[in-house]
């Protein structure tokens, strides 16, 4: 689990564009979207191409977006339990 | 409004050698640097806190950048209403750079973030959103720079009621190779503000900095 978490804060830090920011600086319950790491929607689509393309998932029901992506731990959380 | 009653009162050049700011050189390119990351050296030592930077196509970064020279340089827009800031750019390729960037996406998954950039103005969008602005917008596609067809729209735009002060130029991004200009139209006269015509914008967009 800590080494999923580890690797997702790279791909997320890659497929955001987020250079300024370190892995190390992404917390594995930091709040991902509005006041945590201040993403917006537009990385919010950007992370459901992350999980298809990374990972072969996609979400079955949009409206678990919210409660997927909160944190890193519940994203990896989601692969964990959708992963074959 | 004729051009006889506005001024450039600043000016930026962004080429293949760096920055220059009302005629000085002001940031170098690492030589042979890709663009991509002249762009990004520029932006780190602006030091400006905007990480959004980073998401932005080369297009919107050109521009970006080019006004937060301008303020860097002395230009000062923060006495001006949101609504009174106009903008009017041309360039020859479009979005054509960011438009190639989203197609080769779209051989996996297309990217939303890439897709966004599809469309010229939005340059003038993201410069918006980091200063406030709300004034009037117009993005011409122009086959060269044509400093007679910008000044007729800069003047038809400097006439609307709330327009007081407008950021026009050129921003070209193509195959690795950026073209910027960008000139402060005010109608208040500064110490050193340059008269306003054709000839002097072709002669600023054609001033060689880097001999």
């Amino acid at each position: 689990m800590n080494e999923l978490m580890q690797q997702l804060k790279q791909q997320i830090i890659d497929q955001l564009n987020l250079q300024d920011i370190k892995p190390d600086a992404i917390g594995d319950d930091t709040t991902l979207f509005g006041e945590g790491l201040g993403l917006d929607s537009i990385d919010a689509l950007e992370l459901i191409v992350l999980l298809q393309q990374q990972y072969g998932l996609k979400l079955a029901n949009s409206e678990d977006g919210p409660k997927v992506f909160k944190t890193v731990r519940t994203i990896a959380e989601y692969i964990q339990a959708h992963k074959g | 409004m004729s051009a006889q009653d506005l001024h450039i009162t600043s000016y930026v050049r962004i080429g293949q050698q760096g920055i220059a700011c009302n005629g000085l050189a002001w940031h170098s390119f690492e030589p042979g640097a890709p663009l991509p990351d002249a762009l990004a050296a520029a932006y780190r030592a602006l030091e400006p806190a905007y990480p959004k930077f980073f998401k932005m196509d080369l297009l919107s970064k050109l521009g970006w950048l080019g006004v937060e020279a301008l303020k860097a340089n002395g230009w000062q827009p923060g006495a001006y209403e949101p609504a009174s800031v106009a903008m009017v750019v041309a360039n020859s390729h479009a979005s054509n750079d960011a438009d190639l960037n989203y197609w080769e996406s779209t051989r996996q998954v297309p990217s939303p973030a890439l897709f966004v950039y599809t469309l010229p103005n939005i340059v003038l969008g993201e410069i918006s959103i980091r200063n406030g602005w709300k004034g009037e917008q117009a993005f011409l596609i122009q086959d060269a720079f044509d400093a007679t067809q910008l000044l007729e729209y800069v003047e038809a735009v400097m006439a609307t009621g709330e327009t007081e002060v407008c950021i026009a130029g050129w921003l070209d991004v193509w195959k690795g190779t950026a073209d910027g200009f960008l000139v402060v139209i005010e109608k208040t006269k500064t110490g050193t503000a340059l008269p306003l015509s054709a000839a002097q914008l072709m002669n600023l967009y054609k001033e060689e900095i880097w001999k």
